[in-house]
């Protein structure tokens, strides 16, 4: 996909444009908010990962700027502000996922990744399925090689976000972001304990794992073939 | 020099331009005031008087008509003799005096019908007292081309009036000196106050951040305001020690791991074994990282909790969904780490939070409470003993609602209580447990953030905390 990354710090845009390229990806640069806006609103991006702090046209604004143009390209916005607010006012602008800095170039890959391939809105997938493994959205009826497998509602949602994303690296911080609402750190490695018990209702007595751990990334879910 | 600086100070001061103005607007308003009465009075004296004379010219009148000249001039003549008589003077056609007291035709009343004020000269009276005196006069023509004036002497009456005129004038002056005297006297007392204040300012503003400004006990506005001036002095106190504290802590809790990411680092970078090695190395050193950037991240939180920043996010929310919902994701923890995870949450409570760092705090407490009850390494209860228990509660307590987290771990000792709230305090028996020290200090931050507290108790055996926060009207009455 074709990325374009808008950020003032050199060092920080190449890192992050050689990472991009060795993962398989296109990266523009662009230096400040003016020259950012220009090339976004050339179009041809997948994914946009704007910083918040920009000369000349401060990141949120370039954000504002291209939804009021009707650019629909998704929006990773980064920044060093990590407060609630300070995320709501990001989203609030027009941004579709906000990553504090520091970070790990793992999340920030796994996030634009996810972003890049969203479904558009008027887009309703009602059935997910990944291998043997089914998910129905309306019945809230998961099933796998035709038996069905009960879970928790927390569980089924879990559930219903990896398979969204299948095929993709979902970070923990994404998981409880997206499934719980929650974006704090928790100190204890809670989602891994979740993916477990997931793991052991969806996996347990099958031959083939759907439900993968990503070292040092996250989990995904993905058909053992594929 | 100063004498008159001071001097200066105090003709310049608000009380005492106040003072000049309300002397100003109240002199001229008691000046109209009594001149007006003055005004009044002399009018309604000198009415009365010509009333008395009309009266009197009616009944000469008809005494002329019913005896003639001569009978009026008789009239005349004998009321001009008595002791305390009017002013009487009759007049022929060529102005020669025919009765009365009046030696001649006074000037100011020629030609005036209706009569007027006039002075004369009382006949009789010794050199000395041959002053003019005031009166009142009324001309009656009689015919025959006699010309009758019947007149009052009001001499002592205008005296009184100007005496009293006088009198108002003096007072009015009086009270203004007293006035503007009292003025003075009430700014200085209030310029001294006030430049006690400034004073005091001036010594805070100068560093000393203890310096509280001066009360003068009278409990009156100059103390009220001292006293909410001196209120935010302790806050704006409160807070610096805070970011003091911060620094320090950052200073020296954060050099640590700093250090050892640097030594590692370094390791890294000496070890022979080449690639392998600086691999692992750098994985470490990413992970140290992490761990900063974690505990960074939590301390800037807490400043900025402790700073009030973020109260515009707040909005009514459920305590019992809040608890409910952290709970059911610390239950599979629990469960690993060998514990039961109990809930019980009284319904229809309502709390105005920031529902993201209420369920971080209550995240916070959980976490903790799952850690220490597991034992030192995170091990299950040894075989034979009950499940050991965490208990998530949530009540109303008066107008607020207490959550409480129960468990039977090692609990902290009363008197390391206190301290276990404060940053980075991680008591001796914890120093071997992953965290950064800032679990239960960003649970206080977050308490205080929504006016309530947080306190720690003893489960016997275990720890209890309990998480208050002031409730809204409840949801269900």
């Amino acid at each position: 996909m074709r990325v374009l990354v808008i950020e003032d710090d050199r060092e920080t845009a190449q890192f992050l444009q050689r990472s991009l390229r060795e993962s398989g990806h296109a990266a523009d640069l662009a230096g400040d908010g003016e020259s950012g806006l220009a090339m976004a609103r050339e179009g041809g991006y997948d994914v946009l990962i704007v910083d918040r702090m920009l000369p000349r046209r401060d990141g949120l604004s370039v954000v504002q700027k291209l939804r009021a143009d009707g650019v629909r390209t998704p929006v990773l916005i980064l920044s060093a502000l990590g407060e609630v607010d300070d995320r709501v006012k990001g989203l609030r602008a027009g941004g579709d996922d906000y990553l504090t800095k520091p970070y790990a170039y793992t999340e920030l890959l796994a996030r634009i990744e996810a972003l890049a391939r969203r479904p558009a809105p008027e887009e309703q997938v009602t059935r997910y399925s990944v291998g043997d493994l089914s998910l129905d959205r309306l019945s809230h009826k998961v099933a796998r090689a035709g038996e069905p497998i009960l879970l928790q509602p927390r569980e089924f949602r879990l559930l219903e976000y990896l398979m969204k994303h299948a095929g993709q690296v979902v970070t923990r911080t994404m998981l409880l972001e997206n499934v719980w609402d929650y974006h704090f750190d928790p100190q204890t490695n809670v989602i891994d304990v979740h993916i477990s018990r997931l793991r052991s209702k969806i996996d347990k007595n099958f031959d083939k794992p759907l439900l993968h751990t990503v070292r040092g990334a996250g989990y995904m879910i993905r058909d053992g073939a594929d | 020099m100063t004498a008159l600086t001071s001097a200066r100070r105090l003709l310049g001061s608000t009380p005492f331009r106040l003072t000049l103005a309300y002397m100003g607007a109240f002199g001229v308003a008691a000046a109209l005031i009594v001149g007006f009465i003055a005004w009044r009075a002399n009018d309604l004296l000198t009415n009365k008087v010509v009333e008395t004379l009309q009266a009197e010219v009616v009944g000469l009148r008809e005494q002329f008509q019913a005896g003639g000249a001569e009978r009026l001039a008789a009239i005349i003549a004998q009321r001009s003799s008595e002791p305390a008589a009017g002013l009487y003077l009759l007049v022929d056609v060529t102005g020669r005096k025919v009765a009365g007291n009046l030696d001649r035709v006074p000037v100011e009343l020629e030609g005036r019908r209706a009569g007027g004020v006039f002075a004369y000269v009382r006949g009789g009276a010794e050199p000395p007292a041959r002053v003019p005196r005031a009166a009142v006069g009324v001309p009656l023509p009689v015919p025959g081309g006699l010309m009758l004036i019947v007149g009052r002497d009001i001499e002592d009456l205008s005296r009184f009036a100007r005496t009293m005129g006088q009198i108002g004038l003096w007072s009015i002056v009086l009270l203004a000196a007293l006035g503007i005297g009292a003025g003075l006297a009430v700014s200085r007392s209030v310029l001294k106050r006030i430049e006690a204040i400034t004073e005091a300012s001036r010594t805070i503003m100068g560093g000393d951040l203890s310096k509280r400004l001066p009360l003068a006990g009278t409990g009156d506005e100059l103390d009220r305001l001292s006293d909410s001036l001196n209120a935010m002095l302790a806050r704006i106190e409160e807070l610096i020690v805070a970011l003091r504290e911060v620094s320090d802590n950052i200073a020296h809790d954060l050099k640590t791991p700093l250090t050892r990411l640097r030594s590692r680092a370094e390791a890294a970078l000496r070890e022979p074994d080449g690639a392998a090695a600086y691999r692992d190395g750098l994985v470490k050193t990413i992970e140290e990282a992490d761990e900063l950037i974690k505990t960074f991240n939590s301390l800037l939180l807490i400043a900025r909790l402790e700073a009030g920043a973020v109260a515009e996010s707040m909005g009514p929310a459920d305590p019992a969904s809040i608890i409910g919902d952290v709970t059911e994701l610390y239950e599979p923890v629990a469960e690993e780490a060998g514990l039961t995870l109990e809930v019980s949450a009284a319904p229809g409570l309502s709390v105005n939070v920031n529902r993201e760092l209420v369920s971080q705090a209550v995240a916070n407490l959980v976490d903790n409470a799952i850690k220490y009850s597991s034992g030192p390494a995170g091990q299950p209860a040894p075989q034979g003993v009950a499940r050991p228990k965490v208990t998530v509660s949530l009540a109303r307590a008066g107008d607020a609602v207490e959550i409480t987290v129960a468990d039977h771990g090692p609990g902290i000792p009363a008197q390391d209580r206190e301290r276990a709230l404060q940053r980075f305090v991680r008591l001796e028996k914890s120093r071997s447990a992953p965290g950064s020290g800032l679990g239960l200090s960003l649970v206080a931050a977050v308490a205080r953030l929504h006016g309530g507290s947080i306190r720690l108790e003893d489960n016997a055996p275990g720890l209890r905390a309990v998480l208050t926060l002031p409730s809204t009207a409840a949801a269900t009455a």
